[in-house]
């Protein structure tokens, strides 16, 4: 058996597991065996990518052993790295771990191309050129928009960046980039000077970033879910100009899956991705803050504790704010009290809640809370006029009501969490900041609203005392 | 030795056709409880790039290649592992069989 047959072989058999592991991942039943089938086909796919040995090209076979040992170091860092980062993240953090992981699959994509690209010796022809183009085009914007994106939401670049004229620079950039890429591949047919191959790469990082900049945090979910995506064609259009049916099957199945998910993001939020990335949020409305009437009235953690107790049904609206503080044990902990109580307790999971559409799902599976306590918005919005109490933890764009009625809102049309229409909502909060957007929340200044300021876990903690010392006894 | 199969323009299409059609259907019927695992599943599994960076670095000729080579395996292989470990970590905690009951 040749090795290039072994190769094609375990080509099939990767992309085969791939796809069958993506359908188990697809339940939740089955989630868990779904990536350890895709892991397998990763493992063969990259244990057979050593056979490669025996079939390089003659002008690289002096360079051979320092190829094979360079590779296996990269093999060794890059896993090693990734394995350690992987197993020690929060989940609070994993948004922008995925991203990280996301913008290298693009950056390698782009590496493939740029190595084809800077080849001397011509088997090109014009249709494999164009699409190496591509694919390092958008594997690179893909690289530099991830870590941009990453940096965003690891808080290691706050606000957002915009100057005059910012569409006609990208647009001006872009262009550039598209004409150089076309002119590499068309008329300099694959053997263009280094220097302008070097100068292609550069912008489409520059785009990737000035593209990324200017998005608020709040949109990041929709970025990173397009971005990945975006590493997906790369890696599809990547595999079609080295010939390896594998990373075409791969990287399509994750663009075109990739892309759906995007759309579902965008229409949870009620925004179309061209208005995420073209439009962004206006300068957070200052002019909206004047126009709130009414005041934040504090209220006790343990009063808020006793209302809920003593209510017949009581809705939790969980926000990233919540496992930030790390409160969803203490929170579940609480919950758990109250449902011996005989309250009933329903989580009200708003899709773009976390910062990613099911990141807090993650969060709460985390801390043990059952799945039939936890509902979609559209599930349970209905009910918030029957519930007694309404508890907001650490949760604020997505219950703001500015986003039904107030026209001005840069968060005007999203889709919200009905809390106001609870008898009372109680919003555990750290103190009087502004949610995710910078918008002001119209709901902490309405009349049947109380504000528990404290960090969450403590608030929490307080809470479970409270109810404790009451029912643990009256002596 | 060269590659035995050859994809030319129009097979390349038809396989980027099906395989659209197949990440179409695989994730349109997924609950929303699942995105995120999904994103990051999806997110682990073009990590298979690194096979291509393997092919390309191992068939570097000259300094610059092998760097930029070497630079795509080390990230290909970020992907592609920490793409695993994370996607494992967040679908290990949904245990739905025995937390139905409550």
């Amino acid at each position: 058996m040749s090795p290039q047959l072994l190769i094609d072989i375990s080509a099939l058999l990767a992309s085969f597991l791939f796809i069958y592991g993506l359908k188990r991942m697809s339940s939740p039943v089955t989630a868990r065996s779904g990536i350890v089938v895709a892991g397998v086909g990763m493992l063969v796919a990259v244990l057979a990518a050593f056979l490669y040995y025996f079939g390089v090209s003659e002008a690289a076979k002096p360079h051979l052993t320092t190829n094979t040992i360079l590779a296996a170091i990269a093999l060794g860092v890059g896993v090693g790295w990734a394995w350690w980062s992987g197993k020690k993240v929060a989940m609070t953090s994993m948004p922008q771990m995925v991203a990280l992981y996301n913008g290298m699959g693009g950056g390698a994509a782009a590496a493939i191309g740029a190595v084809e690209l800077l080849k001397t010796s011509g088997h090109h022809g014009a249709l494999p050129l164009v699409v190496t183009i591509i694919g390092s085009l958008i594997g690179a914007i893909s690289l530099s928009g991830s870590l941009i994106a990453w940096a965003k939401l690891d808080g290691r670049i706050n606000g957002t960046w915009r100057v005059k004229g910012q569409q006609l620079i990208n647009g001006t950039v872009f262009l550039a980039t598209l004409v150089l890429g076309l002119y590499i591949a068309l008329v300099a047919e694959g053997h263009a000077h280094p220097a302008v191959t070097g100068a292609f790469f550069a912008l489409a990082l520059i785009f990737g970033v000035l593209m990324t900049m200017p998005i608020g945090g709040a949109d990041m979910p929709v970025v990173i879910s397009l971005y990945n995506a975006f590493t997906g064609l790369a890696v599809g259009f990547e595999g079609y100009v080295l010939q390896n049916p594998a990373l075409m099957i791969a990287g399509m199945v994750v663009g075109s899956a990739g892309t759906l998910l995007t759309l579902l993001m965008a229409k949870a939020m009620n925004r179309s991705v061209a208005n995420v990335i073209f439009s962004n949020f206006g300068p957070a409305g200052d002019e909206v803050q004047g126009e709130i009437k009414g005041s934040q009235k504090p209220a006790e953690a343990g009063d808020a504790a006793i209302n809920m107790r003593y209510a017949s049904k009581v809705i939790i609206a969980p926000g990233y704010g919540l496992a930030v503080a790390q409160a969803q044990h203490k929170l579940f902990e609480f919950v758990k009290l109250l449902t011996d109580a005989g309250v009933e307790v329903k989580f009200a999971i708003h899709p773009v809640a976390g910062r990613m559409p099911g990141h807090m799902n993650v969060l709460l599976a985390e801390a043990g809370v059952p799945y039939d306590m936890i509902f979609d918005m559209e599930d349970v919005n209905g009910e918030f006029k029957e519930a007694d109490v309404a508890i907001v933890i650490g949760a604020n764009d997505t219950v703001n009501p500015a986003a039904r009625t107030n026209k001005s809102s840069p968060i005007y049309g999203m889709p919200i969490l009905n809390v106001d229409q609870a008898k009372q909502v109680y919003v555990v909060k750290r103190g009087q900041g502004k949610g995710y957007s910078g918008v002001e929340n119209e709901l902490f200044f309405a009349d049947n609203t109380n504000l528990v300021y404290g960090d969450a876990q403590k608030v929490m903690v307080q809470m479970i005392q409270a109810v404790k010392s009451l029912d643990g006894g009256g002596h | 030795m060269e590659p035995t199969t050859v994809i030319t323009g129009f097979v390349a299409l038809y396989i980027f056709m099906l395989a659209a059609f197949t990440g179409y259907e695989i994730i349109g019927r997924v609950p929303a409880i699942l995105h995120t695992p999904l994103m990051s599943g999806s997110n682990f599994v073009h990590g298979i790039v690194v096979v291509g960076a393997m092919f390309a670095l191992l068939n570097a000729t000259t300094v610059i290649e092998q760097a930029i080579g070497f630079f795509g395996v080390l990230l290909g292989a970020g992907n592609a592992a920490g793409g695993y470990v994370v996607t494992e970590r967040m679908l290990e905690m949904f245990k739905p069989s025995d937390k139905k009951k409550s």
